[in-house]
């Protein structure tokens, strides 16, 4: 029998407000141990949760942005569990009334093949603190500074259906996040975080299958293994003609294999109840159309753009719009030279290859918008050869300089000069009478010879196009004499 | 009606740990005290909108904006055991799943 994977996503992304969901301490990543904590971080008696206006705006601007219906009602609600790293006995979540419900994202899979996943909601809520486990101490050592970060959790429908696509639909989500620039989306600090729910089904079969879910994968590439893993054990299982036991799963990068997670307990234990603390937050429509105004372009509808209007291919359209500052630097690029094609080449083959080079990416770049698109644009009005601005180039990246300024300093302008090129072009017929004169009698090859001889006798400085032209022109009019 | 299990599980919940029959006047305390709850839901509320909040106020938020938090010697000055700045505790394993 022939099986389908059916998998959904919760995504959990930390938003980059400056301050927690509920008190005003930082959220600085990397800073020394419980530096970032106050009373009610530790759950002290009598400390009162007020909510950041913030997460509430980017919990909307991403409702928006996966086209989501977003609640005017809103409650946070207690999600009660105890661990060391809740001092509160419970995480400020939200339960049955979502902000975000109902939306959906489309994901490409190829540059050919476009789906939308369902978004079935997103919901804001606060992080826990972060513990270290010892083994050889025995101990568990507790950090409380990321305690109370916010969190916009986001669900998808079950609608992914191979591990690829899994982990394609996070790249988009983490992408969108990035566009909108509430989360740097960083997996290795932990900023994006993935469980995943996985089932397996014959194909064809409408009911779901009895799924597994994996907790707390931590990079792109784990969500592939771990679904991969899991997909396989899975089908081994249903193969043998066994059962799928429901549990939560921890997967194991080193092994690169999943194993049940120990006495967790169940959802319905959790005792939600709506949170006393915190008044409702109401979504009038004007609050909804600030944030709208305040968007970005998300890079679906660029990368559309950058194909229908500015002629990229969708491959080129997708290099440039993953993400919003290379996008940002193409178009800026483009104002300057208004040249679509020439921008995108430079930008994504000369200026990419060099930072890759050096290690860096685009809001460290030597090189300017505004001076790359200038020598563009000293290509297109002839001033200077390709091959001249490949050199140029170079030197911009080595030293922030203007082209202008380059071309100026080394003396690289491109002779355009017709009488300039001619008079060359004599020079050089004189001195080479017998090609000239084999020239003369019809034999094309020595065309190649005498623009090889004019380019070098200029130091490659001439116009190649106008060198061609210009000798065919002079070996005419003295083949007619 | 609570029963003794019940009291039970929610101990466990709770992280209570009740003594010998404890369990048994507990249900008692619950169950008089659920009945008057029971007493309340006789009650015709439905053009009562479920409440959350009291004094019904809303929107009530603050701006992004950091203030110093607790010195750390404060903040961590109930703390049993420590090393070095974190908060030690007894070993934790295998559980890390929770948002």
């Amino acid at each position: 029998m022939e099986y389908e994977t059916v998998i959904g996503l919760e995504v959990h992304v930390q938003l980059s407000t400056k301050s927690k969901i509920f008190c005003a301490s930082s959220t600085e990543f990397g800073a020394d141990p419980n530096e970032h904590v106050d009373a009610l971080t530790l759950g002290m008696p009598g400390s009162l949760p007020v909510l950041n206006k913030t997460v509430v705006d980017y919990a909307i601007m991403l409702g928006l942005a996966m086209n989501c219906e977003i609640r005017n009602f809103n409650r946070f609600a207690r999600k009660h569990y105890f661990y060391p790293d809740l001092p509160k006995g419970y995480q400020i979540s939200q339960f049955e009334e979502p902000i975000c419900e109902r939306g959906y994202i489309n994901v490409s899979f190829s540059p050919d093949s476009q789906r939308p996943i369902g978004i079935k909601r997103i919901h804001m809520e606060e992080d826990a603190g972060k513990n270290i486990h010892d083994m050889r101490t025995e101990a568990s050592l507790i950090d409380l500074n990321r305690a109370g970060v916010p969190l916009l959790e986001i669900v998808s429908e079950p609608d992914i259906r191979s591990p690829a696509e899994a982990a394609c639909y996070l790249r988009a989500v983490r992408q969108i996040c990035r566009y909108l620039r509430i989360s740097d989306g960083n997996m290795e600090e932990g900023s994006l975080r993935c469980d995943a729910n996985i089932s397996l089904r014959p194909v064809g079969e409408m009911k779901f299958g009895t799924r597994t879910e994996i907790k707390n994968i931590n990079s792109f590439r784990f969500v592939e293994k771990a679904l991969e893993y899991e997909t396989a054990r899975q089908l081994s299982l249903l193969k043998a003609g066994k059962q799928i036991r429901q549990e939560t799963l921890l997967f194991d990068s080193a092994s690169g294999s999943t194993r049940p997670m120990r006495g967790k307990e169940e959802s319905s234990d959790y005792r939600y109840f709506p949170d006393p603390d915190l008044p409702p937050v109401v979504v009038e429509e004007r609050w909804i159309r600030e944030i709208r105004s305040q968007m970005p372009k998300l890079p679906e509808q660029i990368s559309k753009e950058l194909v229908e209007i500015y002629g990229l291919t969708p491959y080129d359209a997708g290099v440039l719009t993953s993400e919003r500052d290379n996008v940002d630097f193409y178009l800026a690029v483009y104002d300057v030279c208004q040249n679509a094609k020439a921008a995108c080449n430079w930008v994504t083959s000369e200026l990419f290859g060099a930072l890759n080079q050096q290690g860096l990416d685009i809001s460290t770049s030597p090189v300017n918008a505004a001076n790359l698109g200038a020598l563009i644009k000293l290509i297109d009005s002839e001033i200077i050869s390709g091959k001249m601005a490949k050199s140029v180039f170079e030197e911009m990246f080595k030293t922030s300089a203007s082209p202008q300024e380059i071309v100026e300093k080394q003396g690289l302008k491109q002779i355009t000069s017709e009488d300039e090129i001619l008079s060359i072009i004599r020079q050089v017929f004189d001195a080479n009478p017998s090609q000239l004169k084999s020239l003369l009698e019809g034999n094309d090859r020595l065309h190649g010879f005498f623009v090889g001889q004019v380019m070098k006798s200029t130091g490659g400085s001439a116009n190649p196009k106008k060198v061609n032209e210009l000798i065919s022109r002079e070996a005419q009019r003295l083949a007619g004499k | 009606m609570i029963g003794e299990d019940e009291v039970k599980k929610i101990a466990l919940l709770s992280h209570l740990n009740l003594e010998e029959g404890e369990s048994v006047s507990l249900a008692n305390e619950l169950n008089s005290i659920l009945g008057y709850v029971d007493k309340l839901q006789k009650l015709d509320t439905t053009s009562v909108e479920p409440t959350s909040h009291v004094h019904g106020s809303k929107n009530i938020m603050r701006p992004d904006v950091t203030s110093p938090s607790m010195p750390t010697e404060l903040a961590l000055s109930n703390t049993p055991e420590l090393s070095g700045r974190f908060i030690k505790v007894p070993i934790i394993i295998e559980q890390n799943g929770e948002n």
